[in-house]
């Protein structure tokens, strides 16, 4: 028994893309006379994929759009054959790539819940003995006997999110469910994976959302352009997910045509950003090489496009400068700034200045942070306004 | 019993799907209709009354063959099952392919589910031709142990069939056309409203090498009376009923074999 659960060695995976589909019987015989790759296309859809997943880890995979990780998941659930390389997984296996797979509208959600506990490998017995318990935890107990194409979509999911939790899989293949459902609903998805971790089920994850990954994950890799970029911790991974972004970004962005910049006299040695209640707080460490007269601190926060959302320094917000530093001195910075932001991937830029505008340390990707609308309290946000009002006699 | 074992193990996953799916296939057929499952027997009946009064009363073309609604009943009842299995196994892998693009399981429990809902229709309108059997006072005869014989050979080849035509479909989308044209001609190219003796010689010993031709008269030969032509008499030797089995042997093998080797590329190339 090796402790390897998902083995993936050199896969590569080509799709060919006909620019007019030969899928009639006329043109199968007028393209007999020509040669087979013409007005086709090879799409590579992953080059060289390898890779381990050890028995109970979780496992984050990242990457944009059209990079190749559905690709990748569907080839580890059996649904794709690789064009090259070997796949191999060790336990049952359930994709949890899609929710409801098989879900039919005419039937009921009795009918539905030992359909799709077929497609999972439940018996019509062991179904039996499950159905109460998903239909408790769908909260769906009034609604079984009605057909499902009068379930609303948030029931639909709930009920297909139920049957699929309870399957006893060792391995469990991930595909942004959590893109899906209601605030309530993301919770019991977040729960339902902090069980899994606790349970030392092997996870394979993919998702944009950087927070999960840093949260779950124990490894993750980073894929783009149908090549592992990277395999690392979630930091840093999370990192350079964001990096990619920048890198497509403005200008504006790049400016300085390098990450950091400066005379070094006060440099940042660690940033933390972390969002607390309803605060975004960035914490910077600053040691002082050289004797600063006056430091003159700022911050920018860019959104993954990016476009700068807000650049300011100390002055600006009428904090002090830090003056006389000695050389070995450190002082820590902490920002706060309220969350007013949308959700998404933002970018932090951290800047050291003197009095008379020599640059310090210039630091362009010093972190990055994720905004999830849920994790912040409705009354956040109070831009000015006022109400009036009027009582009828 | 050991062996029983081990096959229910291996195929576990097949067999929990296949029931599902039939289940789930025949709660469909007649789910929005009034009269829903009654449908199954009704349309039998319907169909021997439209039988008895063009056959009988008005078109006597069946020369003189006893019960002959009885008999053209059967006929039609037999390829009722094949066209069912073949018309709709052309497109059930295409049909499914939201499902095979989400999750891997036998692609052939499919193919098998279609041929096992259509076997429960042919139950209930062999029970009906038993029915009119008895209504129209045919005798039983003990020739009626064989049935199972033929409708193994039936299900096989239908089923052969089933998985060569759905594993082409995937590619060549002008198939259920081609399908469709086949089996109409195949209708009046077998004798199923007719009786096989109004055809010359030479062409009987052509059609009657149609596996489903052979089929029809021999169950024929076994439920209804002894007077019809098989295979056997019109050759005038009983191993020429070979020809139509090894027809049906070799589609069953380079059908399975080909739908093996496609059913890997079936969620990719739908």
């Amino acid at each position: 028994m090796s402790d390897a659960a998902i083995k993936v060695e050199n896969v590569s995976k080509n799709f060919v893309l006909p620019h007019e589909k030969k899928d009639s019987i006329k043109r199968a015989f007028t393209g007999l006379f020509k040669s087979k790759t013409k007005g086709s296309e090879i799409q590579h859809a992953l080059k060289g994929v390898s890779f381990e997943v050890k028995k109970g880890e979780f496992f984050g995979i990242v990457g944009r759009n059209g990079s190749g990780k559905s690709t990748l998941l569907k080839m580890l659930a059996g649904i794709y054959q690789p064009s090259k390389g070997s796949l191999s997984t060790d336990g049952k296996l359930v994709p949890f790539i899609e929710l409801g797979v098989g879900f039919n509208p005419e039937l009921t959600g009795r009918e539905n819940v030992y359909l799709n506990g077929a497609l999972l490998g439940f018996s019509f017995k062991e179904m039996q003995a499950m159905y109460d318990e998903i239909v408790t935890f769908a909260e769906l107990e009034r609604f079984m006997d009605q057909k499902l194409k009068n379930y609303s979509s948030g029931m639909q999911v709930r009920l297909a999110f139920s049957l699929a939790t309870r399957a006893h899989a060792d391995i469990l293949l991930v595909d942004e469910v959590l893109a899906v459902g209601d605030a309530a609903f993301q919770r019991k998805c977040f729960e339902y994976f902090k069980e899994l971790k606790a349970n030392k089920k092997t996870v394979v994850f993919v998702t944009h959302d950087m927070n999960a990954v840093k949260e779950y994950c124990d490894r993750a890799m980073l894929i783009d352009q149908s090549e592992v970029k990277h395999i690392g911790s979630p930091q840093d991974i999370a990192r350079e997910y964001s990096m990619l972004f920048m890198d497509k970004a403005s200008d504006h962005a790049k400016k300085g045509d390098g990450k950091r910049w400066g005379n070094g006299d006060a440099v940042i040695t660690a940033v933390k950003t972390k969002i607390e209640g309803d605060e975004v707080v960035v914490k910077v460490d600053v040691k002082v090489e050289r004797p600063v007269d006056k430091l003159v601190y700022g911050i920018h926060i860019m959104g993954s496009d990016g476009a700068e959302i807000t650049a300011l320094n100390n002055r600006m917000i009428q904090a002090p400068d830090i003056e006389n530093l000695k050389p070995g001195q450190e002082v820590t910075l902490t920002w706060r700034i309220l969350n007013v932001f949308n959700d998404g991937e933002y970018n932090v830029m951290l800047t050291l200045i003197d009095d008379v505008a020599n640059t310090l340390d210039w630091f362009v990707r010093a972190d990055d942070f994720t905004v999830r609308r849920i994790e912040r309290s409705t009354t956040a946000v109070l831009p000015p306004m006022t109400v009036t009002h009027k009582v009828k006699q | 019993m050991l062996n029983v074992n081990k096959f229910l193990q291996r195929y576990r996953y097949s067999l929990i799907l296949l029931r599902e799916l039939v289940i789930t296939d025949f709660k469909l057929r007649y789910q929005s209709s009034f009269l829903g499952y009654l449908w199954s027997l009704l349309k039998p009946l319907a169909l021997f009354a439209i039988l008895y009064l063009v056959f009988v009363r008005y078109l006597p073309i069946g020369g003189d063959i006893p019960h002959l609604p009885v008999y053209i009943l059967l006929g039609i009842v037999i390829w009722t099952y094949f066209s069912e299995v073949t018309n709709n196994g052309v497109s059930s892998i295409v049909g499914k392919g939201d499902l095979l693009r989400k999750i891997n399981f036998p692609k052939y429990v499919i193919v098998l589910a279609g041929s096992f809902s259509a076997l429960i229709n042919l139950a209930i309108n062999l029970l009906v031709v038993v029915a009119f059997m008895i209504f129209t006072g045919v005798p039983f005869m003990g020739s009626m142990l064989l049935i199972p014989l033929i409708i193994i050979e039936l299900f096989v080849f239908a089923l052969g069939l089933a998985f060569l035509l759905s594993a082409l479909f995937v590619k060549l989308r002008d198939i259920n056309y081609i399908w469709e044209v086949l089996m109409q001609g195949a209708f009046y190219g077998t004798p199923i409203i007719y009786a096989i003796d109004i055809l010359p010689i030479k062409v009987q010993q052509i059609i009657i090498l149609n596996p489903v031709a052979q089929m029809i008269q021999d169950i024929r030969y076994m439920m209804i009376t002894h007077e019809t032509h098989t295979i056997g008499t019109v050759y005038g030797n009983e191993w020429m009923r070979l020809v139509p089995i090894g027809i049906v042997v070799a589609f069953a093998i380079i059908s399975a074999w080909y739908f093996k080797k496609r059913s890997r590329y079936f969620a990719e190339e739908i």
